[in-house]
C-alpha cells in the first residue's frame, strides 16, 4: 500500500491553484477550517468556492481575498443569522454568485461523482430561481412525456473532505453527519483528505461498512487533529457554537476581520499552532463524553 | 411567573407546535421551527419523528440544537444518510408528512421568499437563499410556516418565489401536480392565517389580547378575517418551562417583544 501523507501545507501547495475550483466539504460537520487557513496563508486567489453552506469558512476566505465567485444553497451563519462578509460582497457587486436550493446542489455533486452529465428532479413549481440562474434546465421524461428539472455535474477541481480516521493510503472512516462528504470526494479531479487520526489499514479492515471514502480517489493525506474548529468532529470535540456567535460581530467591522485573520490565521503556522493559541480553556470547553456504539460482529468467514 | 407573561417568539413557537400531530414525520427548520418541534415532542407529541436536513431521521436532541447540523442531533438517532439520500429517498419519495420553516417575506397566497429583497441581479438585500425550503415546500404534504407579522413580512406578492405556497391560487399548484399540498397554517405573533378555498390566507384565529384590526394593519394585502374567528388557548405553564429551562436556557431564540 502506497503512503499519500504528507503535511497540509505541502498538499495545498501541490494539489490546489490559484483560480481553481473548490469544494470543502462539511455540512456542519468536519469543514476543514484548516486547510481554508492553510490556502489563505499560501496567497490563493480567484477561486471558486463550492458548498452547500459558504458557512464561516468561505466568509473568512472571501474577507482574505481569495474568492472571485460563490457557488452555493444556503449562505447564513446557520442558527445564527446572516453570513456577513459574503453578503455585503455580493451586495456591493464584488462577488459573483451562482445558487442552488440544496437538493439541486447535491444533485449536481451526485453527478458529477457518478460520471453522469446531468441529475434529473422533480419539479417545484418555485421558478424563479430556476429562471435566474440559466444552468437550471428542463427535459423530456422520455418515459412519462412529463418535464424533470434537470441541474449540470459539478467536479470542483479540488475537493477538501475531513474524516475522523484514515488509513495512509486515504481509506477514510466517517461517522456522525455525512452531508455530502462522499460525493463530494468522488466528484473532485483532486482530493485532499485531512484526519484527526491516521491508522492502519487493519482498523479499516475491522470495520468496512463505515468506510465512506476508498483511498483510489484521494491524491493527499494530512494527520490534522482539530482541523474543523469552530466546526466539530463528531465523538472527537463540539462545535464551537460561541465562536459562531462571535463571528456574527466580529465579522460587523471589516478591521475587525483583518486583526481576527493576522491574529489566527496569518499569525500562526499551522492547525498546531492554532490549537496552542485556542489553549486548554477552549479545548476543555468543547471536549464532550464518550457514548461508543455496541460493536458488530462481521463473522470469521 | 404569571402565566400571562410571554415573548411573542414564545407565543409563535407555542402555538405552531401545537399543529404538529403525534406521530408526524417532520422535516425541521433552522432556528425557531427547531424550538417548535422540540418542545411538540416533548408535550403532545412524543412520538413525532424529527428529520433533519443534513441527513438525521428521528433526532431526540438532548439539548437544544444551534444549527440543523448540530452534533446532539446525531446521537441517538434512528439513522444518519447522505443529504442527497434525504432529499432524494425521504422527501423526493414523498415519506416527509411536514415542513416546518420560517420565511423572510410570505404572500397572500403563501408563497415564500428567504432568497433576494428587490431585483435578484442587483440584490438591496440579499437572504440566505433557499437551502431546502424550495424541494420541502413542494413535496412535504404539508407545511407550518412561523414568522413575526408585520407589513414587510407579509407582501401582497413577493418579491422572489423561493418556494412555493398555492402560486397564483389553489388551481395553479393543482395543475403543477407537486406531492405536496402547500401550506396548512402560517403561525404569527398576532395570530393564525390558513388557506380558504382559493388558497389566500385569511385570519382564522387571533392569540389573547390580540386584534383583527392589529392583523390587518400589519399585513400587506386586504386580510380577509374568517367568522368565526378563534382566541387561542394563552401558552401553558409547562410548555413556557420547557421552552426556557430545558430548550433554550441562553434565550438564544426566544427574545422577542414581551
Amino acid at each position: 500500500m502506497q503512503s499519500k501523507l504528507m503535511s497540509l501545507s505541502e498538499a495545498v501547495q501541490t494539489y490546489v491553484h490559484s483560480g481553481d475550483t473548490i469544494y470543502a466539504a462539511g455540512f456542519t460537520h468536519l469543514i476543514p477550517f484548516a486547510a481554508a487557513h492553510e490556502i489563505i496563508r499560501q496567497g490563493l486567489k480567484n477561486l471558486t468556492l463550492a458548498r452547500a453552506t459558504p458557512d464561516l469558512i468561505y466568509d473568512q476566505m472571501t474577507a482574505a481575498g481569495c474568492a472571485r465567485k460563490v457557488i452555493f444553497s444556503y449562505m447564513g451563519n446557520p442558527g445564527v443569522g446572516s453570513l456577513r462578509i459574503v453578503r455585503a460582497e455580493i451586495e456591493k457587486g464584488n462577488l459573483e454568485w451562482e445558487e442552488y436550493s440544496h437538493f439541486a446542489m447535491i444533485s449536481r455533486l451526485q453527478a458529477g461523482a457518478t460520471g453522469l452529465p446531468f441529475m434529473p428532479m422533480n419539479p417545484t413549481a418555485a421558478v424563479d430561481l430556476e429562471q435566474a440562474n440559466p444552468n437550471y434546465r428542463k427535459v423530456t421524461d422520455p418515459y412519462s412525456g412529463n418535464e424533470v428539472v434537470v441541474v449540470p455535474a459539478l467536479i470542483p477541481d479540488v475537493s477538501i473532505i475531513h474524516v475522523q480516521r484514515a488509513d495512509a493510503d486515504g481509506n477514510a472512516q466517517i461517522w456522525g453527519i455525512i452531508g455530502e462528504q462522499k460525493e463530494a470526494a468522488f466528484a473532485g479531479r483532486r482530493v485532499i483528505l485531512t484526519a484527526e487520526e491516521i491508522v492502519d489499514e487493519a482498523v479499516i479492515r475491522s470495520d468496512p461498512n463505515r468506510t465512506l471514502i476508498p483511498g483510489i480517489v484521494v491524491d493527499a493525506v494530512c494527520q490534522v487533529p482539530f482541523c474543523s474548529h469552530p466546526s466539530y468532529t463528531q465523538g472527537y470535540y463540539d462545535r464551537d457554537n460561541k465562536f459562531y456567535l462571535e463571528w456574527d460581530k466580529i465579522s460587523q467591522d471589516p478591521a475587525g476581520v483583518q486583526t481576527w485573520l493576522d491574529e489566527w490565521v496569518y499569525g500562526v503556522k499551522d492547525r498546531q499552532e492554532y490549537m496552542q493559541k485556542l489553549g486548554p480553556e477552549v479545548q476543555a470547553r468543547l471536549k464532550i463524553a464518550s457514548r461508543p456504539s455496541i460493536p458488530v460482529d462481521y463473522g470469521q468467514y | 411567573m404569571s402565566e400571562q407573561s410571554y415573548s411573542s417568539s414564545e407565543l409563535m413557537i407555542i402555538n405552531s407546535a401545537r399543529l404538529l400531530r403525534d406521530g408526524d414525520v417532520v422535516l425541521v427548520g433552522v432556528g425557531q421551527p427547531n424550538l417548535a418541534c422540540n418542545l411538540a415532542r416533548r408535550t403532545h407529541a412524543p412520538n413525532l419523528v424529527m428529520i433533519y436536513e443534513a441527513g438525521v431521521v428521528g433526532a431526540q436532541p438532548a439539548r437544544l440544537p444551534l444549527s440543523i447540523g448540530d452534533p446532539t442531533l446525531v446521537s441517538g438517532a434512528l439513522s444518519v444518510c447522505s443529504m442527497y439520500d434525504l432529499f432524494a429517498f425521504y422527501l423526493q419519495r414523498g415519506c416527509v408528512d411536514v415542513g416546518f420553516m420560517g420565511g423572510a417575506q410570505i404572500d397572500r397566497f403563501g408563497n415564500i421568499n428567504a432568497t433576494v429583497i428587490g431585483d435578484y441581479a442587483h440584490p438591496k438585500v440579499r437572504l440566505p437563499g433557499s437551502g431546502g425550503s424550495k424541494e420541502i415546500a413542494a413535496w412535504a404534504k404539508r407545511c407550518i410556516l412561523l414568522t413575526p407579522h408585520q407589513k414587510r413580512r407579509f407582501p401582497e406578492k413577493v418579491d422572489f418565489q423561493t418556494s412555493a405556497g398555492f402560486l397564483s391560487g389553489r388551481p395553479e399548484r393543482e395543475a403543477a401536480k407537486l406531492g405536496g399540498g402547500g401550506p396548512q397554517a402560517v403561525v404569527t405573533d398576532l395570530g393564525i392565517l390558513e388557506p380558504d378555498e382559493t388558497g389566500e390566507l385569511v385570519l382564522t384565529a387571533l392569540h389573547p389580547g390580540m386584534t383583527a384590526e392589529q392583523a390587518k394593519a400589519n399585513t400587506g394585502w386586504e386580510l380577509k378575517v374568517n367568522d368565526p374567528l378563534r382566541v387561542t388557548e394563552p401558552p401553558t405553564g409547562e410548555e413556557l418551562r420547557i421552552l426556557r429551562e430545558e430548550l433554550d436556557p441562553s434565550g438564544i431564540y426566544l427574545k422577542g417583544a414581551a
